[in-house]
């Protein structure tokens, strides 16, 4: 279960140059700067833009190639534009629906009320679009997309266009798709935020090219790759809720490196959790810290040391449990405390964001 | 009725016959037209907006005149259709059609074409990620979409037809009960002086004009006004 992907786009001004190997399963993120080409690439998943030089295959079947061309209608995908590109003349029951009723009825997996309830449009079905907010149309653009049961969902920057609240109220959305849907999702975004709260798999894209993919953890903290350097760069841990301590508004996640905790969650115990947890929100002691106002203390070990752009600055890598963290530390603090690869020290760790 | 005679009610109902028929046809035969204007990256798209818009500029009597020419009986069309049989289309209500289709061309294509164009991009990428095939995409999306273009093309059409003068005096001559046509039976009467029979006629137009308008517009006010996209 996979989508293999090669596009090759030359057009002068800029290069599409692209093999992608995206899994069967999960959110993959193609990550990048505006004119990076992840659009591109989306559209060309979709049968949107055909260019002659590609060759795609979904789970075995081909969809193009030198001989082969699925138009769009054909492929059992969906997609959601970055504006939700609503049908002004329908009602919201009817956008929804139209995808919907050009399926047979045995490839119908969801039905109306289901993605309505999923998404929150039960209230909305008989209002038309220039009736609804932002993100209220983008959650019908979302679900019009659901009910034509793809077998592949590719997202183009879906809340790029929303405001801060919208966006708020999108992105519970999202991870309940994520967590309750088997089906892979291709999400083009820019924001590593989303990505890192969203995303399993990612595809990092530059100049028409891919310039890495693979699992998010991985290239989240690869030092190799511009996001470990970045102002936001940050690692990912996914675990469970473990306990609530609601005396002091806590949660306490475990994960394979041992415990965190984070701010009080309002998830049962067992459920998933994601944080994402800043490089710059690490420090290092050398020994457990007995009067420190930090929460969360994590024995780790440095793997590596890596010098930053900025050049009073270096890079950890820690690893704890199955998952590394990444500190930013000053180079004058590393060269005091004498860190070194391999190393056993103490992670302090100032903010933990639940992704 | 009101001083209306027989023959004029016959004016009136060949006008809008001829209005109706010339609408009908020209609305089938311009929308593909429209859409390939609206959408297409050939450059030599010009040419055919020139010629499609040059009724807007010639005199009537001109078009009118090589519209005689052409479907009379040693003009090109009307020659061979004498010759399989059919007979030429010089003042015939065939004729008539023909040329007021001509006549009304811009009236129709421009209004389609600006709606056309209005509707294309990414509401049919959207229809089309959504399993709806092109023809599927033009029925239920475009068509809806480009209604108010439909509506004013299909408006002036008529109403053009109404007012044609000039051209079908040229090629369908002036003749009752086939092809004369009200406003030049108003022509007749203001002619023989009999300005009562044009006033009543006249009239009678106005009146039907009016109402017609305004049934139009007021049926598009009951459906749902949208912005395209």
């Amino acid at each position: 279960m996979s989508i293999h992907a090669r596009f090759f786009l030359d057009r002068g001004d800029f290069t599409l140059d692209v093999d992608l190997e995206i899994p069967g399963r999960g959110v993959t993120a193609l990550f990048g700067r505006s004119g990076s080409g992840k659009t591109t690439v989306l559209r060309c998943l979709a049968g949107l833009e055909r260019i002659r030089e590609a060759r795609l295959t979904f789970n075995g079947e081909t969809w193009q190639d030198d001989t082969q061309w699925l138009p769009v209608h054909k492929r059992p995908l969906g997609y959601v534009f970055q504006e939700a590109s609503l049908f002004p003349h329908l009602r919201v029951r009817d956008n929804l629906l139209y995808g919907f009723k050009r399926l047979a009825p045995e490839q119908r997996r969801l039905e109306l009320d289901e993605v309505a309830n999923l998404l929150g449009l039960a209230d909305l079905l008989a209002r038309y679009p220039d009736e609804l907010s932002g993100g209220q149309r983008q959650r019908v653009s979302i679900g019009r997309a659901l009910l034509t049961s793809p077998r592949l969902l590719l997202m183009d920057e879906p809340m790029a266009s929303l405001d801060v609240t919208s966006k708020g109220e999108i992105l519970p959305y999202l991870e309940r798709l994520r967590d309750e849907l088997s089906i892979p999702v291709v999400y083009v975004s820019h924001s590593i935020e989303e990505v890192a709260r969203l995303a399993d798999h990612m595809v990092l894209m530059e100049n028409g090219r891919a310039l890495a993919q693979g699992p998010l953890q991985t290239l989240l903290t690869r030092t190799d790759l511009p996001l470990a350097h970045s102002e936001q760069a940050s690692a990912v841990i996914q675990g469970t809720v473990a306990a609530h301590h609601a005396d002091d508004h806590l949660t306490e996640l475990a994960f394979s490196g041992g415990r965190l905790l984070v701010s009080q969650q309002d998830r049962p115990i067992g459920a998933p959790l994601r944080v994402r947890i800043l490089a710059r929100d690490v420090s290092v002691a050398l020994n457990r810290p007995d009067s420190s106002s930090v929460l969360n203390p994590i024995p780790v070990r440095i793997t590596q040391i890596s010098d930053d752009p900025h050049p009073g600055h270096v890079i950890l890598n820690l690893v704890v449990g199955d998952y590394q963290l990444l500190a930013r530390i000053s180079a004058r603090s590393r060269r005091q405390l004498d860190l070194s690869p391999g190393q056993s020290v103490w992670a302090m760790v100032k903010g933990v964001a639940v992704a | 009725m009101l001083g209306i005679s027989d023959s004029d009610l016959t004016a009136l109902w060949i006008t809008l016959k001829l209005a109706v028929i010339s609408t009908s046809i020209l609305m089938v035969l311009s929308a593909p037209l429209a859409w390939w204007l609206a959408h297409t990256r050939w450059r030599g798209k010009v040419m055919i907006e020139a010629l499609v818009a040059m009724p807007l500029v010639l005199p009537p009597t001109v078009m009118g005149f090589y519209l005689l020419v052409l479907l009379g009986p040693r003009g090109a069309v009307g020659g061979f259709l004498e010759d399989i049989g059919v007979g030429h289309l010089a003042f015939t209500f065939t004729g008539l059609v023909i040329g007021s289709m001509i006549y009304s061309l811009p009236f129709v294509v421009q209004p389609l074409q600006n709606a056309f164009a209005a509707t294309g991009g990414r509401v049919l990428e959207t229809a089309a990620t959504l399993r709806a095939s092109p023809l599927d995409r033009f029925l239920t999306v475009v068509l809806p979409l480009a209604r108010r273009g439909i509506l004013t093309a299909a408006v002036l059409s008529f109403a053009h037809t109404l007012g044609e003068f000039g051209m079908i005096l040229m090629i369908g001559g002036n003749i009752p009960g086939q092809t004369q046509v009200a406003s030049i039976a108003i022509y007749d009467h203001v002619e023989a002086m009999d300005y009562a029979s044009a006033h009543a006629l006249s009239l009678l137009l106005v009146v039907l004009a009016f109402l017609l308008l305004m049934s139009v517009y007021g049926l598009n006010r009951r459906f749902k006004v949208v912005g395209v996209a």
